[in-house]
């Protein structure tokens, strides 16, 4: 009976060896995916005791772990409340993260590859691995300001902020409003936590939505500043050259005409393309924009950023010219050159436009993590200022300047006026369709040489109102904002 | 002339040694686990040590008294597993006891439990000094174990508890009887089959390369294993229904050494297993478990969060008291391989794995050295039964294999597991000291009155 014995010892060895491969898959080889799966409660229990580290504005932490006295070692807390909270996100034990508490969780949990060398010396030392820290771009005086000017308008207004230096791309400002507080989520409290995510979800007026780069609004007149660029390339135009005017554009065969905002004349029926600008004439901008022809326009506009998520990092989407593959008939053309039809921009990205225009024609890509450090602040990596593209010539950048700087100076943005500043702009009233009120856009850039913005605002009032135009409304808010930056 | 006959040794001084290892280990790893956990040693840690070295004491003291050519190895590798099994429960203790509000420590009870355990054992080890005369009681133990099985069924003392009807209550004591039934089984088993081994391997016809043996031969026992099997499946006791199977085919092919009831238990394996698939909800619900175990997360919440501690745990582990093995469901007994991987990491795991290992060979080492069948087969049925429900738990709990319930041996919370396998252990080391023991001194005989017999 001794040889089916050894065969069986045979087996059980197998069996054994079974058992040790697994577990070796399932604790080496796959224990990578299994910890990173989203409902992992013990990576996030892992991460909830350690102690995170800070997200900074300026130098200030906006968010960062406090030790505490429950259930958990550390509570995340976000001193800023709302005014950073779609940069920022929030860190939840039930609902995850989001934003910079996401994207940047290798490094704030300390799990990143580049902190390897901290976590051995932890491990040794027998201390709690600490995360490393982020340093935000944002300019914390234009954060406020930004913030601010949208709060003091009627309540229950939304709208948005967004500045970057356009010679880097670094975002300056962001503000959405309305806002949540982040607070609210990352508390050890799990029933209020789910009640607050429950109201926060539920609110009609989507606080939880980064405005500045998840909602594409239609741009109205700032989009004219792209017709401008492409009418200059695509027709060989300067700002002196002359144009169509008049108080509608009519088109062969349809009686659909297209008019100016008010039904007003523009100046003349031939006016220049400079002061086509100044007055923001929907008829120049219109008949320039079927003379470009619609590839040209989205080409140029797809130069801007059109088409693409412009920043990782943060939830975004991307801004439109029109629908992919549709073919815009003459009537629809028009309207896209205005800013009107389909075209739908995020404040981000008419922010761009300004920028790339500032930047003598190039348009840098938008980041808002500018260095990353390792818990003793020693920095582990800094942001480059990255080009997106060359939207337009050097040449043709700084007619468009010249152009923007008298719409400030003489024409419908002159309420961005700062003395003893250069400031360029372009302002927006958007239609939407329905009963929505008008959206009142404002794209401009400020200052000189290396201490430059661009700013892009959007406002959306709550009720009705002939008031709503780029100029009074958004106009002042970009102002303030460029003020805070420049002077500076 | 002289012929000196070879005595192997005692080795109770190496026993010792490696005895005071095993229990040095579960004492450290108690204490660990409340400095890990609490960040200081726990209160009990003078008890448990105290417990441990005692029992430990009298257990070698009792072998060197009653078994003293004992197999070395067994005992310490035994306490070794009940310390950490000791360490891991009483973590889990401490990680629920924060979560609920009215979390009932285990560790104690078990404590108590491996207490009584090393009492069967020593019972084992006092009252059955040849592990022959279990044999007369061939039929007794077939008898008993079915009984044993049929308890839980009854109405009044028998509990279901999560889905299967395998346990018993007898006032404050529930009892796991399928635990005994296993070694009664065993025995049945290899009694009958040591008595008719060579009937079941010659007489009878061919059939498919298969020598089939003939029906009054294989009767009793195949009726023996149906019934088992037939109560197991009406109380849906997967993992014993696989083990009792596994012992029953590993033993006839033990005994009659054909390789063809490897291969006729393999097809009625097969059989049996669809046919579970088909019929019983339950079955079909284990196996989508085990294909897809993220395709249905609220379901099947013990098997991901398993895996979720194992991964937690890696190559070194989370360290004792470190982990969050209490967010397993039921972490402290089924599922306390993953718990041990969680803290202990691969390594850990690894090396309990080598401790199943190293005691299942040292079984089947006592079964090739005996020389009676009851006792090789008694040894190897018991040794493979330990090697099957290692596979079929750890095997299940870690994702090789679809999930059936079964305990650990040695390291799951439960007393009749624990009280069983003691007492298994003390009919190996039983049967090893039969084995190793040098035959008692014969009357010498002169070669001249040995030939003087035979007259040429």
């Amino acid at each position: 009976m001794n040889t089916p014995i050894r065969r069986l010892s045979v087996a059980c060895l197998v069996l054994f060896l079974a058992l040790m491969g697994n577990a070796t898959y399932v604790q080496y080889v796959d224990a990578d995916n299994l910890n990173s799966e989203a409902n992992n409660k013990r990576v996030i229990d892992d991460e909830y005791s350690r102690e995170r580290g800070a997200i900074l504005v300026d130098g200030e932490p906006v968010a960062e772990s406090v030790p505490s006295d429950d259930q958990f070692e550390f509570l995340r807390t976000y001193p800023g409340a709302g005014l950073y909270a779609h940069l920022t996100g929030y860190f939840s034990y039930t609902y995850g993260r989001s934003a910079v508490e996401n994207t940047e969780n290798p490094i704030l949990s300390g799990s990143d590859d580049r902190l390897f060398v901290n976590r051995v010396v932890d491990l040794v030392a027998n201390k709690q691995p600490k995360g490393g820290s982020v340093e935000l771009t944002i300019d914390s005086n234009a954060q406020t300001t930004a913030a601010a000017a949208l709060a003091a308008l009627p309540a229950g207004t939304k709208g948005s902020v967004v500045a970057l230096d356009p010679q880097t791309g670094a975002i300056l400002t962001m503000v959405s409003q309305p806002s949540y507080d982040p607070n609210a989520l990352a508390s050890h409290d799990f029933g209020a936590v789910s009640e607050a995510w429950t109201a926060l979800n539920g609110d009609p007026a989507k606080p939880l939505l980064n405005r500045s780069t998840q909602e594409i609004l239609p741009p109205g007149s700032t989009f004219k500043l792209v017709t401008a660029a492409a009418a200059l390339d695509q027709l060989n135009l300067n700002p002196a050259s002359v144009v169509q005017g008049g108080t509608e554009l009519s088109f062969p065969g349809i009686t659909y005409t297209l008019p100016n905002s008010g039904g007003g004349n523009c100046g003349g029926d031939q006016i220049t393309l400079e002061q086509a600008l100044n007055v923001s004439c929907n008829v120049s901008f219109g008949s320039l924009a079927t003379q470009v022809g619609q590839g040209a326009l989205e080409e140029q506009a797809a130069k801007f950023g059109f088409g693409d998520k412009l920043i990782e990092g943060l939830a975004s989407n991307a801004s439109r010219f029109a629908t992919d593959g549709s073919e815009l008939e003459l009537p629809q053309l028009a309207q896209s050159g205005i800013g009107q039809f389909e075209v739908a921009a995020t404040p981000l990205q008419m922010a761009m436009v300004a920028a790339g225009i500032a930047n003598d024609g190039v348009v840098m890509k938008p980041y808002l993590v500018d260095t990353v450090r390792d818990p003793s602040l020693r920095v582990l990596d800094e942001a480059d200022a990255e080009e997106y593209s060359r939207a337009l010539s050097t040449e043709h950048a700084a007619m468009m300047q010249q152009m923007m700087i008298s719409t400030v100076e003489g024409g419908t943005a002159s309420s961005a006026r700062i003395p003893g500043q250069t400031v360029g702009g372009k302002t927006g009233t958007a239609q939407r369709g329905g009963d929505l009120p008008n959206l009142a856009w404002f794209a401009s850039f400020a200052g000189s040489g290396d201490q430059q913005v661009a700013v892009a605002v959007v406002v959306e009032s709550a009720t009705a109102t002939d008031d709503i135009s780029g100029g009074r409304l958004a106009g002042p808010i970009a102002k303030a904002v460029m003020e805070a930056l420049v002077s500076s | 002339m002289t012929e000196t006959t070879w005595v192997p040794r005692k080795r109770r001084g190496a026993e010792l040694v490696l005895t005071v290892m095993a229990v040095s280990l579960g004492v450290f790893a108690y204490c660990a686990v409340g400095l890990g956990a609490e960040g200081r040693v726990p209160a009990g840690a003078v008890g448990l040590a105290v417990t441990l070295v005692v029992v430990a004491i009298a257990a070698n003291v009792l072998i060197r008294r009653f078994a003293p050519y004992a197999d070395p190895v067994l005992l310490p590798l035994v306490l070794c597993l009940n310390g950490l099994g000791l360490a891991m429960i009483y973590r889990i203790d401490l990680g629920l006891s924060e979560r609920r509000d009215n979390w009932t420590a285990l560790a104690p009870s078990q404590l108590i439990w491996t207490g009584l355990g090393v009492v069967a054992f020593a019972v084992v080890l006092v009252v059955v000094r040849d592990h022959r005369r279990l044999q007369t009681l061939t039929y007794s133990f077939g008898l008993a174990a079915v009984i044993l099985l049929v308890l839980p069924l009854l109405p009044g003392i028998g509990q279901n508890i999560r889905g299967a009807r395998i346990w018993i209550n007898l006032g404050p004591f529930s009892f796991q009887p399928g635990e005994a039934a296993k070694i009664c089984l065993a025995i049945f088993f290899a009694g009958y089959l040591a008595e008719k081994r060579e009937a079941l391997a010659l007489a009878g016809r061919r059939v498919l390369g298969v020598d089939l043996p003939r029906a009054r031969d294989l009767g009793p026992i195949m009726i023996g294993w149906l019934v088992s099997i037939g109560i197991l499946v009406l109380q849906r006791d997967l993992g014993s229904s696989l083990l009792f199977f596994g012992l029953f085919v590993v033993l006839l092919f033990i005994a009659t050494e054909r390789a063809g009831w490897i291969v006729v238990g393999g097809a009625l394996f097969g059989l049996g297993t669809w046919f579970g698939y088909l019929q019983f909800s339950h079955v079909q619900r284990r196996f989508e478990a085990w294909q897809d175990p993220f395709g249905d997360p609220d379901q099947n919440g013990q098997i991901i969060n398993a895996l979720y501690g194992l991964a937690h745990g890696g190559l070194l582990g989370r360290g004792w008291g470190q982990g969050s093995p209490e967010l397993t469901p039921i972490g402290y007994s089924d599922f306390i391989a993953t718990s041990l991987g969680e803290e202990l990491g691969l390594t850990g795991l690894m090396a309990i794995l080598v401790i199943y290992g190293l005691i299942v060979e040292r079984g089947l080492r006592i079964a090739l050295t005996c020389r009676d069948a009851f006792g090789k087969l008694l040894a190897a049925g018991l040794a493979i039964s330990m090697a099957i429900q290692v596979f079929v738990v750890v095997g299940g709990v870690t994702h090789l294999i679809p999930l059936t319930g079964l305990t650990t041996p040695f390291l799951s919370q439960g007393g009749s597991s624990i009280v069983m396998n003691w007492a298994i252990i003390a009919i190996l080391l039983r049967i090893s000291d039969q084995t190793r023991r040098p035959a008692p001194p014969v009357e010498a005989v002169t070669e001249d009155e040995a030939t003087q017999v035979v007259k040429l």
